[in-house]
């Protein structure tokens, strides 16, 4: 591999963030799954980052997995969407960011289509103001968040406690970067480093000391893929995409794989479990599973969170390998106790993968 | 005296070939390129379809050929006026010239791979191009063709291809990729060869007993389908994915080398050099001509011509021969404005 060729792609792909003053929208399936990484986005743009995010619980969900399951028409989606922009500027801002990769697509493909077929905009806005008597404005940025961690990822780094070095060996982690499909596929100007190299966590392992493991599937889909899960006897597809996924990284050993995107993580994630079960193969050392990430979770890993207020209990795969590597300080006692040490329970664990 | 200048702009065959017969007829021809050699892409060949012959064999003629024509390498135009019936030449060297007519023979550009960022051209050190091979056939040396046993050849790269802006065809690559993978097979009896092409355009004289040499006597595979993306894997041995549009079905096969067959684009530098009196592009990037039909060399300024590849892609020959009909007609157009 020639990184001198990748850095002039990336070069290539480059976009304008603003600096500061947002208006942030949540994911529906990361708010279930991962409601950590959000809470943590926040607490590390506003607290350590003094960064000015306005969210309102006003804000619903951007339409997407109903549209992308073919159940309401792109009339509607557009609606949605504009009713989000109603919002933010309702509450004055004009840069909007979003939680959700399948979000970050669709509102990317609205202003596409608004700015092709003008006339589709004024019929949005007709709509609105039949439905909710409100008027919106296009933002004047949109960006995913993680544009914005990847933005700040050095400011990050110079915070950090820890590297993403594997302490015993002292060289940096193998990382798997998984980019959402839906985050530069489609619009490949849109992302950091476009559609076929993206940048925007490879740019977050660099900073904060990792090594990029570039795979042979690296751009395949995590295997969610929408009707792949969600219509039930397509099932089998989406497994076979994971389990393509992990055997093409498999000879590159990573030490952990960071995502993007609200399923991504999910399904690398649990469907290792389901691969252990049926093919009694797991692909991290010794029986373990690979370690599956947020960025939000690796940036707070890095600055020094505890890992279970990131929520890493929720994980089906172990984090707690990796958190030997970089030496960051746990207390197994507490991966199970949530607010007020309130204690939450503790899982059936597989015997076939730890 | 001015009305025997000539200005060809462009060294490769088109200008080499109309600069000769412009001299033999009996015009003050001067020859721009602005490189430091004669030839354009010719001369960095190593052998031509269909027969094989090596390029100096047609190239050196042609150079030979020129003796008499004022040549001028590593020259640019930097201005051109129009006058009254005339054209003012100002060129990098300092010198102006004062031409009755102005041959375009530009050339082409070859598609810059990296645009297909999928197929990872400077990304992956086992993906190569057409040109770059040609390279290594001349000097048997390329750090990167190390003993390949499989070797993949990926047809139509910028060429028929919305995504990158070309539909065009660009004509002599299916010609080229099945020369090549002969000639591969020839340095490397032992590589396995596969051919991802879209249509076979082997038009030409005797580009079909090629094709029917490269699978009787060579071996090679054919695949109809499109490379859709190329990794790499631990060994940093390729990892292609591609489509078997024939069988209906995907395949992935592990490379040791990809070639790119790289498509025309028009030459940069000439569509920069056109603007100075304002020729226009077509829709496909290569000049528009006054009639397709029997106007292709004529632009719609008088007394500019074009020749070559500079109006779309095309053989050697189609290229050589265009040469000589852009001097006829320039012949013709000077006679005609001497009888006005």
């Amino acid at each position: 591999m020639i990184y001198e060729g990748k850095k002039k792609i990336w070069k290539d792909y480059q976009k304008e963030i603003p600096d500061d003053h947002y208006f942030y929208v949540r994911s529906c399936i990361r708010q279930t799954l991962f409601p950590a990484s959000e809470k943590t986005f926040l607490d590390i743009t506003r607290n350590k980052l003094h960064k000015d995010f306005f969210e309102t619980e006003h804000h619903t969900t951007c339409g997407g997995i109903a549209y992308h399951s073919d159940v309401i028409p792109q009339e509607t989606v557009m609606t949605i969407i504009a009713r989000q922009f109603a919002l933010m500027k309702k509450y004055g801002y004009e840069n909007y960011v979003c939680s959700c990769i399948t979000s970050f697509g669709l509102y990317t493909e609205t202003l596409e289509t608004w700015h092709e077929f003008p006339q589709l905009q004024e019929k949005t806005a007709e709509n609105l103001w039949k439905s909710c008597k409100l008027e919106f404005t296009k933002p004047k940025y949109l960006a995913h968040s993680s544009d914005i961690i990847y933005k700040f990822r050095n400011l990050i780094a110079e915070q950090a406690k820890y590297k993403l070095i594997n302490q015993y060996t002292g060289e940096p982690l193998k990382v798997v970067e998984h980019i959402g499909c839906h985050y530069s596929k489609m619009f490949p100007s849109k992302g950091f480093g476009g559609a076929e190299y993206p940048y925007v966590l490879a740019g977050m392992i660099e900073a904060w000391g990792g090594e990029v493991v570039d795979y042979p599937e690296r751009r395949h889909c995590c295997g969610f893929g929408f009707r792949q899960y969600l219509v039930k006897a397509n099932r089998g597809y989406s497994i076979s995409n994971t389990h393509k996924k992990f055997e093409s990284m498999e000879p590159f050993k990573p030490d952990m794989i960071i995502t993007n995107c609200p399923g991504c993580p999910y399904f690398l994630d649990r469907w290792q479990y389901a691969i252990a079960e049926m093919e009694g193969k797991t692909y991290g050392e010794n029986g373990h599973g690979i370690p599956v990430f947020t960025y939000e979770e690796v940036a707070g890993l890095v600055m020094g969170y505890n890992p279970w207020d990131l929520g890493l209990q929720n994980h089906q795969i172990g984090t707690e390998i990796l958190l030997d590597k970089i030496g960051i300080p746990y207390d197994p006692n507490m991966k199970y106790k949530g607010l007020n040490n309130k204690d939450l329970g503790i899982p059936e664990f597989p015997s076939c993968i730890k | 005296m001015a009305i025997k200048n000539i200005v060809v702009i462009g060294g490769g065959p088109a200008g080499l070939e109309a600069s000769a017969q412009l001299h033999y007829m009996g015009y003050n021809v001067f020859l721009i390129e602005k490189n430091d050699k004669l030839g354009g892409h010719l001369g960095k060949w190593d052998r031509l379809f269909p027969q094989g012959i090596q390029s100096e064999e047609l190239l050196n003629p042609l150079i030979k050929n020129t003796a008499g024509v004022k040549t001028f390498v590593n020259t640019e135009v930097v201005n051109i006026n129009k006058l009254e019936k005339q054209y003012n030449i100002i060129l990098s060297n300092g010198i102006t010239i004062l031409a009755r007519a102005v041959l375009f023979a530009t050339g082409f550009d070859l598609f810059p791979a990296s645009k297909k960022e999928e197929y990872g051209y400077g990304i992956y050190d086992k993906v190569i191009t057409n040109a770059d091979l040609e390279i290594f056939f001349r000097t048997k040396s390329d750090s990167r063709i190390v003993n390949p046993l499989k070797i993949g050849f990926v047809h139509c790269v910028g060429s028929r291809d919305e995504k990158t802006g070309n539909r065009q065809c660009s004509k002599v690559c299916c010609a080229t990729a099945v020369k090549q993978a002969c000639e591969i097979k020839e340095v490397f009896p032992n590589a396995e060869v596969i051919c991802f092409y879209m249509d076979l355009r082997m038009f030409g004289r005797k580009y079909e007993d090629l094709y029917l040499t490269a699978q009787k006597k060579y071996g090679v595979r054919f695949i109809r389908g499109r490379v859709s993306e190329v990794g790499e894997n631990i060994n940093h041995q390729l990892i292609v994915k591609a489509e078997d549009t024939l069988s209906s079905k995907p395949l992935k096969v592990t490379l040791d080398l990809l070639v790119l067959m790289c498509g025309m684009n028009n030459s940069s530098e000439g569509i920069k050099t056109a603007s100075l009196i304002g020729l226009k592009a077509d829709e496909d990037g290569f000049f528009e001509t006054l009639n397709p039909m029997q106007g292709s060399i004529f632009s719609h300024k008088k007394g500019v011509f074009y020749a070559g590849a500079a109006t779309g892609p095309k053989t050697l020959p189609e290229t050589i021969n265009e040469g000589r009909a852009a001097a006829i007609c320039i012949n013709n157009y000077i006679k005609e404005e001497i009888n006005e």
